[in-house]
Formats: C-alpha cells, sequence, structure tokens
C-alpha cells in the first residue's frame, strides 16, 4: 500500500432538477508515490468531479459512494480539522483557469504565503523567503509577490498557482486542465516546469486533460474516462499509441501528428456528441457513436477487463479484439 | 522540397516596389542583398501537395499571379494600429502583411494570442478599418462606404470561436440563421425567393439534418458541436465566398472537433468555398488547410503551403511552435519569455529579443547578429515561401 491516491469504487451523483445525475459511476484508480496517472476525456465526462472528490471539493448536492485513499486514509472519513490539514500539506490541486481561483484584491505573494502560514508554525518573515524561493522555482522573480493578479499574464499566473500547489511540499499534486487556455508556447513552459518540479521533489501527479497527446507525453500512465467510466487505462505511450478502446483511438486521433499522411486533409472525429449524463444509453455509454458497435453492445455496460499489455493494461470494451483487426 | 533563397530575395526586392502603404514601417531597405539573377523561380515549386488541389497547388511565380487565378480575397501592406493601453503611444496590431486567399483556398493564419491573427481576420471582415494598406475583394479595393460595406460583408462571413457566446440564447436557432437574409434583404434570398427554405438549406449544408428538427430549438438544447454548426449556418446562408473562421473547434470537445473540420473541407469541395481559418493550433492546418502564414507579433514570418512549412520550417519561430507540439518526436525548443506587447515591438527583427539562432550563438557564427538586432526583414510576399529571417538568406542554415 504505498499508493500515494487510491480510489475505489467512487460514484458520485449530482441532485439536479429532475432527479439524480451521476457523474462518476465507478472508478478505480492507483498511483503509487512519484507516479504520473493522465486522466483523458470530454467534458462532462466526470474527470473534474473526480479530481475534485479527490480533495473533498465537490459540492453539497453531490453524493459521493465507494473510497478515495490518501496515503491510506480515507478523505471521506476525515473530520474538517483533519481535512483542512491534508488540503495543500498533502496534497494539493492546480485549475484550469488561474484568474478564477486567485483572488483578485490579494497580492500573489500574500495568496502563496497564505497555506505556509495557515499550516506551519512560521514567522511572515520566513514565510515570505519562502515565498520569494517558490517564486523563483517556477521562474518568477521574487518582486511579482507584490503584484495582483491582473497585472501578470495567464501563463504567469498559472505559475503563481503551481507556486502555490507546491508552498507546502504536498506528496501529490492534482492538475485539473493547467493549460487549456495558454497559448502552445506558454503550455510547453508551464507542462516542462510540471514535469520538472514533480520530479526534482519526487511528487505524484494526477493530470487531468482533454488532450491524450499532451497527457501521453507527461505521464507514466493514462486512464480514459466516457460518461463517468474508465475506458481505458494503461501505460502511456501503449495507450496513446495503440488505444484498445474505440474511443480511446477516436481521442487519440483527434489531435493529428503533423507530417502523418493519414490525417492531412483528414480531420478524424465521430459523430454524434458525448452523451448527457442524465439519459445515459443502455448498455455501453459509447454504442452510439461507436463505429464498431453490435447488438450485444447495446445490452450491458462492458466491464473494465485486462486488455493486453502483459497485464498491464485495460479496457471497457467487448469488442476489443475486432478494433485491434481494424487498425 | 528544399528551396534555395534566390527567389525569397527578389521577392523582396519586388514587394518593395509593388507595395506603397508600409514605407514608414520597413525600415530595412534591402541595402545589402543582391536580387538573385535567375528570374523568379516560381515559388511553389514544391509540386503539388498530395492529394492537393490543382487551384492552390501549382500557383504561378509571385509576380505573376494576377495572370493566372486572381485571389479572391487579399491584403496588401495592411496595418491596423490601436491606441495601446494606458494611452501611450501606438499598439500596431497587424504591422505590414500581404497575403493571398484564392478562390476553393483554405489558408491557416497561424499564431499565438496577440500576435494580431485576431485584428486580421476582423479587418479581412470590414469590422476593421486598416490604418493603412488595403483589403481587396476580387482584386478591387474594398470601400468602407456603408452600402458598400454592407455588400462586402455578404461575401465574407465571419465565424467566431465561442458559439454559445455568438447566438442570443433567447433566439430559436431558425431566427439565428435568418438574421443575416433579414438584414440583407430580398436579394440575399437568391433563387429560393423563401426565407423558409433558405434557412433549411443553409441548416442541412451545415450539417444539421433535417433542418425541421432544429429550427424552432434554442442554443441551450443543442450541444457545443450543434451550436458551432449553427453558427456556420448562419454564415452559409448569405452564399459567401469566403469564410473567415476565428478558432471555430477551440472550443469544442476533442471528438466532435473533427466533424467540424470536415465540414469547413466539404463545403470547401462541394462550392468552392474559400476560407480563412485563424487559429494557434498547427494540427488543425495539417487537418485541413492547403495554405499556412504564421504570425509573429503582427507580422507574417513564414508563408507556404503547409506541406512546406509544416514539415520543413525554416523560420526560428516556426521551428520553435512545432517542436513544441505534444509527440512532434523532436527536442521541444521552449521559447523563454512571452510575446512583447504590440505597442513595444524590439527594433531590428521583432523576433531577435527570443530567437534561439541568436541565443545560441548560430547567428553569429553566420555573419547576421547585427542584422538580426538591427534590420527588420522584409515581410514576406502574399504568394509562394518566404521565411522573414536573416538566416534563410544565407545558404546553409537548413540545419
Amino acid at each position: 500500500m504505498n499508493d500515494v491516491l487510491r480510489v475505489e469504487d467512487l460514484h458520485v451523483s449530482y441532485r439536479r432538477a429532475g432527479g439524480r445525475v451521476p457523474a462518476v459511476r465507478g472508478v478505480d484508480l492507483a498511483l503509487p508515490a512519484g507516479g504520473r496517472l493522465g486522466l483523458a476525456g470530454e467534458s462532462g465526462c466526470g474527470k473534474s468531479t473526480l479530481a475534485a472528490a479527490v480533495l473533498r471539493l465537490l459540492p453539497k448536492s453531490a453524493t459521493v459512494t465507494g473510497r478515495v485513499l490518501l496515503e491510506g486514509e480515507d478523505v471521506q472519513e476525515m473530520g474538517w480539522g483533519r481535512l483542512r490539514a491534508v488540503r495543500w500539506a498533502r496534497a494539493s490541486i492546480v485549475f484550469q483557469g488561474a484568474m478564477h481561483s486567485l483572488n483578485p484584491v490579494r497580492r500573489v505573494g500574500d495568496q502563496i504565503a497564505e497555506p505556509i502560514l495557515l499550516h506551519e508554525k512560521t514567522t511572515r518573515a520566513e514565510a515570505d523567503r519562502r515565498v520569494a524561493k517558490l517564486l523563483d522555482q517556477v521562474g518568477l522573480v521574487a518582486a511579482r509577490a507584490a503584484a495582483y493578479p491582473h497585472e501578470l499574464s495567464g501563463g504567469q499566473r498559472q505559475r503563481v498557482m503551481i507556486a502555490m500547489a507546491l508552498a507546502c511540499s504536498p506528496r501529490l499534486i492534482v492538475a485539473d486542465e493547467p493549460t487549456t487556455a495558454l497559448d502552445v508556447m506558454i503550455q510547453a513552459q508551464i507542462l516542462r516546469l510540471i514535469g520538472e518540479l514533480v520530479a526534482e521533489h519526487g511528487i505524484s501527479l494526477l493530470m487531468i486533460s482533454h488532450d491524450l497527446a499532451v497527457l501521453a507525453e507527461h505521464c507514466d500512465r493514462l486512464a480514459v474516462m466516457y460518461a463517468g467510466r474508465i475506458a481505458e487505462e494503461g501505460p502511456a505511450g501503449q495507450v496513446f499509441a495503440d488505444a484498445r478502446h474505440p474511443y480511446g483511438r477516436a481521442l487519440a486521433g483527434a489531435f493529428p501528428r503533423i507530417g502523418d499522411p493519414a490525417s492531412r486533409r483528414g480531420p478524424r472525429g465521430l459523430p454524434g456528441d458525448p452523451p448527457d449524463p442524465a439519459q445515459l444509453p443502455e448498455g455501453c455509454a459509447f454504442a452510439p457513436r461507436c463505429p464498431i458497435a453490435v447488438d450485444a453492445c447495446r445490452e450491458a455496460e462492458p466491464a473494465l477487463i485486462a486488455a493486453g499489455g502483459d497485464g498491464e493494461r485495460m479496457a471497457a470494451c467487448i469488442r476489443m479484439d475486432a478494433l485491434r483487426g481494424a487498425s | 522540397m528544399t528551396r534555395d533563397s534566390g527567389p525569397e530575395l527578389e521577392t523582396e526586392e519586388t514587394l518593395e516596389a509593388q507595395v506603397t502603404g508600409t514605407d514608414s514601417a520597413i525600415e530595412d531597405a534591402v541595402p545589402s542583398q543582391p536580387a538573385s539573377p535567375e528570374g523568379g523561380g516560381p515559388a511553389a515549386d514544391g509540386g503539388p501537395a498530395p492529394g492537393g488541389e490543382p487551384a492552390t497547388a501549382e500557383k504561378p511565380s509571385p509576380g505573376a499571379d494576377a495572370s493566372a487565378e486572381p485571389p479572391v480575397l487579399s491584403v496588401r501592406g495592411l496595418h491596423v494600429a490601436f491606441r495601446a493601453r494606458h494611452g501611450r503611444g501606438r499598439a500596431l496590431a497587424v504591422d505590414g502583411v500581404d497575403l493571398d486567399i484564392a478562390p476553393g483556398e483554405i489558408v491557416a493564419l497561424v499564431g499565438e494570442s496577440g500576435c494580431g491573427k485576431s485584428t486580421l481576420a476582423r479587418a479581412l471582415t470590414g469590422l476593421v478599418v486598416p490604418t493603412s494598406g488595403q483589403v481587396l475583394h476580387d482584386g478591387e479595393p474594398v470601400s468602407y462606404k456603408p452600402r458598400a460595406l454592407k455588400a462586402y460583408r455578404r461575401g465574407v462571413q465571419l465565424v467566431l470561436q465561442d458559439p454559445t457566446g455568438a447566438l442570443n440564447p433567447r433566439r430559436t436557432v431558425y431566427e439565428a440563421v435568418a438574421e443575416g437574409l433579414r438584414i440583407h434583404g430580398k436579394s440575399a434570398l437568391g433563387a429560393f425567393g423563401d426565407e423558409r427554405a433558405k434557412v433549411a438549406d443553409a441548416l442541412s449544408r451545415a450539417g444539421l439534418r433535417p433542418p425541421e428538427r432544429f429550427m424552432a430549438l434554442h442554443p441551450h438544447q443543442l450541444s457545443g458541436g450543434q451550436r458551432q454548426r449553427v453558427v456556420i449556418a448562419g454564415a452559409l446562408v448569405l452564399d459567401p465566398e469566403v469564410l473567415v473562421a476565428d478558432e471555430p473547434v477551440a472550443s469544442l470537445d476533442a471528438s466532435v472537433r473533427g466533424e467540424i473540420l470536415k465540414l469547413l473541407l466539404d463545403l470547401r469541395d462541394a462550392a468552392g468555398l474559400s476560407a480563412l481559418v485563424v487559429t494557434h493550433d498547427l494540427g488543425l492546418a495539417w487537418n485541413i488547410a492547403d495554405r499556412v502564414a504564421v504570425m509573429y507579433l503582427g507580422r507574417v514570418v513564414e508563408t507556404g503551403t503547409v506541406e512546406e512549412v509544416l514539415t520543413d520550417p525554416k523560420h526560428p519561430y516556426t521551428k520553435a511552435l512545432l517542436s513544441v507540439v505534444a509527440e512532434s518526436g523532436t527536442e521541444p525548443v521552449i521559447l523563454s519569455g512571452e510575446t512583447p506587447d504590440s505597442a513595444a515591438i524590439p527594433a531590428g527583427c521583432r523576433f531577435h529579443p527570443r530567437c534561439p539562432l541568436l541565443a545560441s550563438g548560430e547567428a553569429e557564427r553566420l555573419g547576421i547578429a547585427d542584422r538580426c538586432r538591427t534590420v527588420d526583414p522584409a515581410p514576406p510576399a502574399a504568394e509562394g515561401r518566404h521565411a522573414a529571417c536573416h538566416a534563410v538568406a544565407v545558404p546553409d542554415t537548413a540545419a
């Protein structure tokens, strides 16, 4: 049990006007110490709900069953005091859209110092020294501590968020679409920064994105989510290059490799749209958009089963073999 | 597909002669560069692209483009300046751009935020009046008199990035698509003569079939991909010649993205629709475009066919952009810092403060470092293959 994070049979549903809407429907995940796990999926697939569940940040309308274990300790069972101690110090989160996550009327240095002052018995001067060091680590000059969020560019704000996440030396960082709103070059800067920092400090990383290629490059393992469930899981390179689930394959093909003749003038996508979580189809949730679905797919929801790769790979598809034949 | 740099220099010369609007901005008088002796070698000599359309792949030489297929839309020496933030000076959002869009051609305008690509798109759709330079439609300068501008806008339709923001939440799909028809009056109905039939036609061309099923719906009842199709239908209903699409799939889910791109390709193939697609996404250009123009800080820094620019980039900025695309297989060249403010464009080559060639000493070795710092490379001509980089003019810099 040296997994920093274990998610066991997690279900999350939200209360809505017309009843309960399931967002996460039975997810198991394990992230070892120092590991980097990528979670891929589209809007509404439940990936951000899962991220929020890790730190128990879900709204009151959410009902959670199953377990989320942070270094063996169940997040659901923690009292408020314990939870406060765990957030930031044990596990921290980097959200997308840093503009909305930072307080617009407080200097960023004070915001980075806040978790330090809260969690550690330390003086203000010592906290300020730590802030300067953290800013340096994320590639900002120490004088930037005096800036307000609006005075920083999007990339700089995301760097501030990363400095906050690192402030209390956590064991786990959850990065939810950390670079989505950023330019490609800034995105590359931020991803490299995150990669270097987690490697240097031995931090485990759960990175969430819609971009399979980015995850494949920055993570060891990759899980693909669809309609609240894991569709596929395995070593990052294998999942990206040779998906076992037709949805994983479609996601991998959505962002073309430049120079690949097959994708030149051949954009690839899927017909239809991701399903509405309130109206999931019978059987496999992906079947209505699946190019290789058969009648049996519409009857029962497929279980996540072994999918080769020396037991390292799992996929929830009964047509796996047909997919391999089609490639 | 490698080419020598001769034609490049020549077009810089011809460009100087052709363009009148750029005098003040280009300090570079091209002093030390002798014109190549050989006559204007076809710049697009790379041959037709695999599966390429003849209309776009077989471009004549830059000087002779008027004789073959005149571009449906072009800009010459385009400058757009805004008053800079905090009221100090001017921000040159677009700083001397030449660009052509041929009939049936899809051009990708690629760059990071703040490079001026959206301003250029707005200038092309007549939403921004250029500070200097011209937008030409079928070779004729666009008039900014209200009546003429209205007619022009009908032919050049803008498709915005975020369909949720572009659609009025209180109006039905039918009303959203019919709005353009009502603005442009009876003549816009064309052969249909009937608004409802015309709207139905546009919806089905945008892939919303059967159209009757969607007409009475409101935006919140549609998925993101369907909303973007409604926005595209709103453009198609006016039978435009050109679509200017600003990040048309940036706000869509990955699996939906391909279908919208396919729609743009299909519209080109079926109706000969030209498109300028503004994007930060090089993969999108690879997916659908014929030609690509890479913009940096208000200037196009490299142009050519998609195959040329994306598989054999010449400008160090293009090289860096390509290297950071995930799974590119090359060592990422991550530029430090951010794009400078367009109110304070660096002297000399605008890219020089971030240029890896200069930082690594490579520019010094080539003997161009001083020119990089002091001489603004001439902007690329509208046609053919160009890179606005001093190193490209020096032979043997392929590495």
